[in-house]
């Protein structure tokens, strides 16, 4: 049913609306404000921490480094710092760019929500990125050199978990001098450790804001990871996860891994809408050479991503995603594993994602109004599938704007 | 403190104990809930399915939460709220009796409003043929979002079937409470109802 209220109310609620900046004919109090823009040229550095950390796994990590970003300023009392965890595939370049020649192709991966004037407004908040331990952009993973055998770690990288990410961020929010986050935030992957932070350290979390997420995977999804993670193990050149010694990638492996996720990304419909049964070549090739559309544009994704990404870390990622499961140690009971909690939330999901459905993210929001937690829930209609997260839905924007002014205020 | 213009807003914070939960299915742009939440610091959540009415929620600081009542409201656990009101809106639901059951499933009591079809100037209308349009029955008969039209003795008709309790009724004409037949004098019934 569609509730309405009386007309007089609707008119409040456009007033309202003015404020936020959503819908189209009404930006232009938020553009008076400031005008959204880049928070411009970044560099990313690099912390080091010489306390072991003991992982999940039983073994202790000796020492690390992360690798991460900032944007903004961290005011005097330190109560604007907001942490963005990233998912599968991302680091700590969440906003700005590293080439001033080519600001859109070197921007962060979620520049369109972080910069000044954006929902996610570093004029008021002081925003950090970080790259996840086992990552392969900078922070301590299998790419970096094992201390004791002088060569890189490889599949020796031990498998770290979403909460051990977590124990690492708080090292680097205790480097930063910040005792409480505003807010964590993330996607999928990245929802996860904004949950987990708030299970781990709740009275270090005023808000989590878990997005297109997940309280743990569905065998399905469980199912695509170890696709994924076989056509990586399957690949004559992973050499048992010690490739670098052999000079090679398994990029047959991570292209195929990355195929495979980028369809479960994807609504069937966007995928209709985008490509259709779209020829490649204008007509039937009668070859298993590229003859739709489709066929072009996974492949097409595959190279790019094995042209980046270190499949080792891709492994572990995904592992990571199968793990993670708080009411684990609760008898599967996520309620009362979610009673540590003491930060206000923001969920959010989107219609077509299939991969981290609206039903999944409500199970988080019923075990949140179980504890009495403050909470607050979106089903944004997006047609973009698990991806719409990264995207710049108006609602979905607006949603996060209002939120964000909210713990700004 | 402001009402915002709503008049039964007053009421309904009458019959509101302080720190109580309360759920708001239906509630716009959150005004209820955060008038509550001043006047009586409730732990309040609203339902609501509209976007433009889900951000003015978030941007007033009120508990949101974006369910399609069409799909009930199974998730919610019993007695979780003191009490779960639904304001000018019964009218549009399609299940009436089921959506009644839920409230005072989830809550200990619900609170209910409702424009009354037989109020006289409603009933006027009908008697010259045509049917009804007022304050609080704006639309025209082919694009109203209304899609049960009962009146106040039908509704309490429907809560004796069901072995639903009239704890209270607070009818209005036109903004002013009023006491004298409300099913002849009313244009809108505010009831609030307990589990029998």
């Amino acid at each position: 049913m569609r509730l309405k209220r009386d007309p007089q109310q609707v008119l409040i609620v456009s007033r309202h609306v003015r404020k936020t900046g959503f819908s189209s004919e009404m930006t232009t109090t938020h553009q008076i404000t400031t005008a959204p823009s880049s928070v411009g040229l970044v560099k990313p550095q690099k912390a080091r921490f010489d306390k072991p950390l003991l992982l999940r796994q039983g073994t202790i990590l000796p020492g690390y480094e992360l690798a991460y970003e900032t944007y903004g300023e961290l005011n005097a009392s330190k109560s604007n710092a907001v942490l963005v965890c990233h998912a599968l595939s991302g680091n700590h370049h969440v906003a700005g760019y590293y080439d001033p020649a080519a600001p859109e192709k070197s921007a962060g991966w979620w520049d369109n929500l972080v910069g000044p004037g954006k929902p996610l407004d570093t004029e008021k908040f002081f925003v950090v990125g970080v790259n996840n331990l086992g990552g392969c952009f900078g922070s301590t993973g299998p790419i970096s050199t094992n201390p004791i055998t002088g060569k890189p770690y490889g599949a020796d990288f031990p498998l770290v978990t979403v909460e051990d990410w977590v124990c690492a961020q708080a090292q680097l929010a205790d480097l930063l001098g910040i005792d409480t986050w505003a807010a964590v935030v993330g996607g999928s992957l990245g929802g996860m450790q904004a949950l987990q932070w708030t299970l781990e350290y709740p009275e270090r979390v005023r808000h989590g804001v878990v997005i297109a997420s997940a309280p743990k995977l569905t065998a399905q999804n469980i199912a695509f990871n170890e696709v994924a993670r076989q056509a990586i193990l399957s690949d004559p050149e992973f050499y048992g996860g010690h490739y670098y010694e052999h000079g090679v990638v398994p990029r047959h492996g991570l292209r195929l891994a990355r195929m495979v996720g980028h369809i479960t990304y994807l609504s069937d419909d966007q995928m209709a809408e985008k490509f259709g049964r779209q020829l490649h070549h204008g007509t039937h090739k009668f070859s298993y050479d590229v003859d739709f559309e489709i066929e072009s544009y996974l492949r097409y994704q595959g190279d790019k991503f094995a042209d980046y990404f270190d499949a080792n870390t891709y492994l572990l990622t995904t592992k990571a995603l199968d793990y993670f499961d708080p009411a684990f140690n609760y008898n599967g009971n996520l309620q009362a594993a979610l009673a540590r909690a003491k930060a206000d939330f923001f969920v959010a999901s989107f219609t077509t994602d299939w991969r981290f459905a609206p039903n999944r993210s409500r199970e988080i929001v019923y075990a949140l109004l179980h504890n009495g937690r403050k909470v607050s829930y979106a089903e944004i209609e997006c047609d973009a599938g698990h991806d719409s997260f990264l995207l710049e839905d108006p609602y979905y924007h607006a949603a996060l704007a209002a939120y964000f002014e909210r713990i700004a205020r | 403190m402001t009402s915002f213009g709503r008049f039964d807003f007053d009421c309904i914070a009458r019959w509101i104990k302080p720190n109580e939960r309360v759920l708001d299915l239906g509630c716009g742009d959150g005004d209820l809930l955060k008038f509550l939440q001043n006047t009586k610091q409730i732990h309040g959540y609203g339902v609501e399915l509209e976007p433009k009415h889900v951000i003015a929620c978030m941007a007033q600081g009120v508990n949101v939460l974006q369910f399609d009542l069409e799909r009930g409201l199974a998730g919610l656990e019993n007695n979780s709220f003191d009490h779960v009101i639904m304001s000018l809106s019964l009218q549009t639901v399609r299940h009436t009796e089921q959506a009644l059951r839920e409230m005072l499933r989830v809550g200990h009591e619900a609170v209910v409003s409702f424009p009354n079809f037989g109020y006289r100037k409603h009933r006027e209308a009908i008697a010259a043929g045509r049917m009804p349009v007022s304050k609080h029955l704006p639309y025209q008969w082919h694009n109203s979002p209304n899609l049960r039209f009962f009146t106040i003795a039908d509704f309490e008709q429907l809560c004796a079937n069901c072995g639903i309790v009239i704890h209270e009724l607070q009818a209005f004409d036109e903004g002013k409470p009023i006491t004298d037949d409300p099913n002849l004098n009313a244009d809108v019934a505010l009831y609030r109802l307990g589990r029998g």
